[in-house]
């Protein structure tokens, strides 16, 4: 990639939390752990995690900031900018591959209910639906995968569905 | 009175200030501040950092408001559960409204003024008391 300026397009804003969260008691700790799980953040080094930058983005973070504060911890807000786009793009594949993972579990276990009977099917489609619904909302760079966990649920509701949507991806 | 929070209101704000008319002080005057520091002097701020009317304790700033002035009524406590996991997304209420308010919050925001959002969100946050309040007196949904 070009080293200067020439590059495709400038990196985009981040939001950053770096926080201290003190070791006892665990139970708020592994909280503040699930929470950011659950954000979907980066984690760029002990302490410092990243999201790109939104007005949603941006609140969970401050949100969860403070809440840390009120632990007894120590805790920043930081926008911030990737000094180069091959950062960014790196930062964003990983957040990808994480989702990546996520969404091919959802895969195989669509694909695992595929031969079970109707009301099974239905109900694990219900099921699949929620937890995608979960990911998509920490999906900041969609990968390929996400369509495919899509389809995946949708050919448990009509068993016939996948097939023809193979057909179109040829 | 002057209350104060933070510009591009979401489900939160939008649902405080419906609050704070509704059950508080009915001549409220909203402020919206890009900054903390941009609070008057004279106005209380909700849903802000490290302000009392804001998240505590796993708490939306909505469910703050309401302990904080002890609004035990259970319909506020039902929309609240809405609010909460249209914010928060936490899992912590079975809410299963708050997907479409968040999305249709998120959408009114980008072609409205915080001033307007008011206006628009006031009569549906009305009809949603009115809906919960039917459908704690019915055991079901009343319609």
């Amino acid at each position: 990639m070009p080293p200067d300026g020439t590059a495709p397009r400038a990196p985009g804003d981040w939001v950053l939390l770096s926080y201290r969260v003190p070791r006892e008691p665990s139970t708020p700790r592994i909280a503040v752990w699930r929470k950011l799980k659950r954000l979907g953040v980066a984690q760029l080094a002990d302490g410092v995690v990243a999201l790109p930058a939104d007005a949603r983005t941006r609140e969970h973070l401050e949100w969860l900031a403070d809440e840390i504060l009120d632990l007894g911890g120590t805790a920043g807000i930081w926008v911030a900018r990737p000094a180069a786009v091959s950062q960014e793009r790196e930062l964003a594949s990983s957040m990808a591959a994480a989702r990546a993972t996520e969404y091919h579990a959802i895969t195989e276990e669509a694909m695992a209910a595929a031969h079970l009977p109707e009301n099974r099917r239905l109900s694990t489609a219900r099921r699949l639906r929620a937890e995608m619904r979960r990911v998509n909302r920490r999906d900041y760079f969609p990968p390929p995968e996400r369509e495919r966990a899509r389809r995946a649920i949708d050919g448990l509701r009509h068993p016939a569905a996948p097939d023809r949507a193979q057909e179109t991806e040829r | 009175m002057k209350w104060a929070t933070r510009a591009n209101i979401h489900i939160d704000r939008a649902a405080c200030a419906w609050l704070i008319r509704r059950a508080i002080d009915p001549d409220a005057e909203f402020v919206f501040v890009a900054d903390p520091a941009d609070v008057p002097r004279d106005a209380t701020p909700f849903d802000m950092r490290g302000v009392e009317l804001g998240h505590h304790q796993g708490d939306c700033s909505f469910e703050t408001i309401l302990r904080h002035y002890d609004l035990a009524d259970p319909v506020l406590w039902r929309i609240a559960e809405i609010v909460h996991e249209a914010d928060l997304e936490d899992e912590r209420y079975d809410a299963p409204e708050a997907p479409g308010l968040d999305v249709a919050l998120r959408a009114l925001s980008m072609v409205c003024e915080d001033e307007q959002v008011l206006v628009h969100t006031g009569p549906l946050f009305n009809g949603l008391y009115e809906y919960f309040r039917r459908a704690t007196l019915l055991g079901r949904e009343p319609a």
